[in-house]
């Protein structure tokens, strides 16, 4: 017998719904474009050489960002700021509301980031090098540009928003958990309209090419498009990524009010920590958080159709997910996994979130995108139902699950429904 | 420096600073804010770019200089006038 979904039973407000998207990413500055490279087997990896490092690998997005910021704010402000500049605008445009006509005072930003502020700290080191470390060289946009809700404040200067506007810093979670506070902010009435997502500027920085390379865990390949490699047996790292992904979320009775399209339901999430160990995780804490959010919505596994993994092609982090997942998904034959680091990399604070919209359209075209650059699938990450290298059409897709972990053992997890 | 390459450099720091505007029709007698979008923090770049660039140092109590175009050269002409224009 099926198990009861807890949201459907929930007063219109209290439910919230997505009725936009913007994003870029490193295969596609658009919902559409992502999802055609995502079928299509396109992935957004290329050559990159930062200061320090030298030459590595990188997914880089290019986008028209002129489009909706000045070149005078983008050089006053940063990499972050633009990004998330670019996908809320997007978002709100493909949201069909009347912006002109909202009450900006009602609308939250919530924008989820793995770290911020190392980008803009190293570029004026370098600079005051020059300067014998003088520190009267030292820019006074530092501090504006470094403050941890820098992200998310440059997209309510840029867009008129004068609701609550924060940044939630949650390592590799994050893009989840920025959707999970939009969530909680709407259901608190907190504010009317959420602009929630996940950011990252994360290849600006030497320091994370750096760190990941001195642990053993930046990934390298002499094709570029195949060095993002998650289950493969011959996975050997991370590919840092830029990008970001905002979704336009509201109450399901707000939505009904103005006849929104709503793109999905957000029934349920999860957020804990496994309290283990800074950077390895901890796979029984990965699958009662997958469980938490299964039961808080009144879901049983066998009612998932598609898992979104985290795996970021690292060779503990992968196999330590498929464990958390056969505890959880153990028996379910019709549940398929699939994997978005493959294609782009490492996205940082967005990658939870363009992790779930490139599976979002999967609702309609019933096709669970691949993970590709499985060439010899790891024994240890080969869980029934993770589709490799080609898209699968499903009978159906009702209901999506996304993972998203982070270091310091943070969990996240975010369950979408078809609308 | 010639008070003409000032002119110059400090059109080249404006430039900079404010890349969407039009720089052409500038008028040297009037303020630089009745012209262009131009903030503190903005004045603080052209501060800070003349100490980059050529050790120029500007006293904080002495930023109301660069009011104007014209009165910006004027009262960098004494301080720059021993620059060699690279």
């Amino acid at each position: 017998m099926s198990s009861v979904d807890r949201t459907s039973q929930m007063p219109d407000d209290q439910r919230v719904v997505i009725t936009g998207i913007g994003l870029t990413s490193p295969n596609g500055h658009n919902l559409e474009m992502f999802r055609e490279s995502l079928l299509a087997g396109q992935s957004g990896v290329r050559n990159y050489n930062i200061r320090y490092v030298g030459d590595t690998l990188a997914g880089v997005c290019e986008f028209e960002a002129t489009k909706y910021q000045s070149r005078r704010d983008m050089r006053r402000g940063t990499r972050a700021g633009t990004v998330g500049i670019w996908a809320a605008s997007e978002a709100v445009q493909r949201s069909g509301l009347d912006w002109a006509n909202i009450d900006k005072s009602r609308v939250g930003i919530y924008i989820g980031v793995t770290e911020h502020g190392n980008v803009e700290t190293e570029n004026e080191i370098y600079n005051i090098k020059q300067f014998d470390y003088d520190t009267t060289y030292w820019s006074h946009h530092h501090n504006p540009r470094t403050v941890a809700n820098n992200p998310a404040g440059e997209i309510a200067l840029n867009m008129g928003i004068t609701g609550p506007h924060y940044t939630i810093g949650a390592a590799c979670a994050a893009g989840n958990a920025g959707i999970i506070q939009g969530v909680q902010m709407l259901r608190l009435q907190e504010c009317d309209l959420a602009i929630a997502g996940g950011v990252s500027e994360s290849i600006h920085t030497f320091g994370i090419f750096a760190s990941f390379k001195s642990q053993g865990a930046l990934a390298s390949h002499a094709d570029p498009t195949k060095a993002s490699r998650p289950f493969d047996i011959d996975r050997n790292g991370i590919v840092v990524s830029e990008g970001a992904c905002m979704y336009i979320l509201e109450r399901l009775s707000d939505a009904k009010k103005r006849s929104a399209n709503i793109i999905a339901e957000v029934v349920s999430y999860a957020i804990n920590t496994d309290a283990t160990d800074f950077v390895l995780p901890n796979p029984e804490r990965q699958s009662q958080c997958v469980n938490l959010a299964l039961s808080r919505g009144g879901l049983t596994p066998d009612r998932i159709d598609i898992v979104s993994t985290h795996a970021t092609g690292t060779s503990s982090g992968d196999s330590q997910e498929c464990i958390a997942l056969r505890n959880v998904f153990q028996g379910c034959e019709s549940v398929r996994f699939n994997n978005t680091k493959s294609f782009i990399g490492h996205a940082m604070g967005a990658a939870g979130a363009l992790e779930l919209a490139g599976n979002l359209p999967a609702f309609q075209d019933r096709v669970c995108h691949a993970t590709i650059n499985v060439d010899n699938l790891d024994p240890e990450c080969a869980i029934p139902g993770l589709v490799i290298n080609q898209p699968q059409e499903l009978p159906k897709v009702d209901y999506i699950l996304n993972n998203s972990f982070g270091m310091l053992g943070i969990n996240s997890v975010v369950i979408v429904r078809k609308f | 420096m010639t008070p003409a390459e000032i002119r110059d450099e400090i059109l080249d720091i404006l430039s900079e600073i404010t890349p969407d505007e039009d720089l052409s029709g500038l008028v040297d007698e009037k303020s630089f804010r009745e012209q262009l979008e131009l903030d503190s923090m903005d004045f603080l770049d052209i501060v800070m770019e003349l100490r980059k660039r050529h050790r120029v140092q500007i006293p904080e109590d002495e930023y109301g200089n660069l009011a104007s175009m014209a009165s910006t050269v004027a009262y960098l002409e004494p301080k720059m006038r021993d620059i060699v224009n690279a």
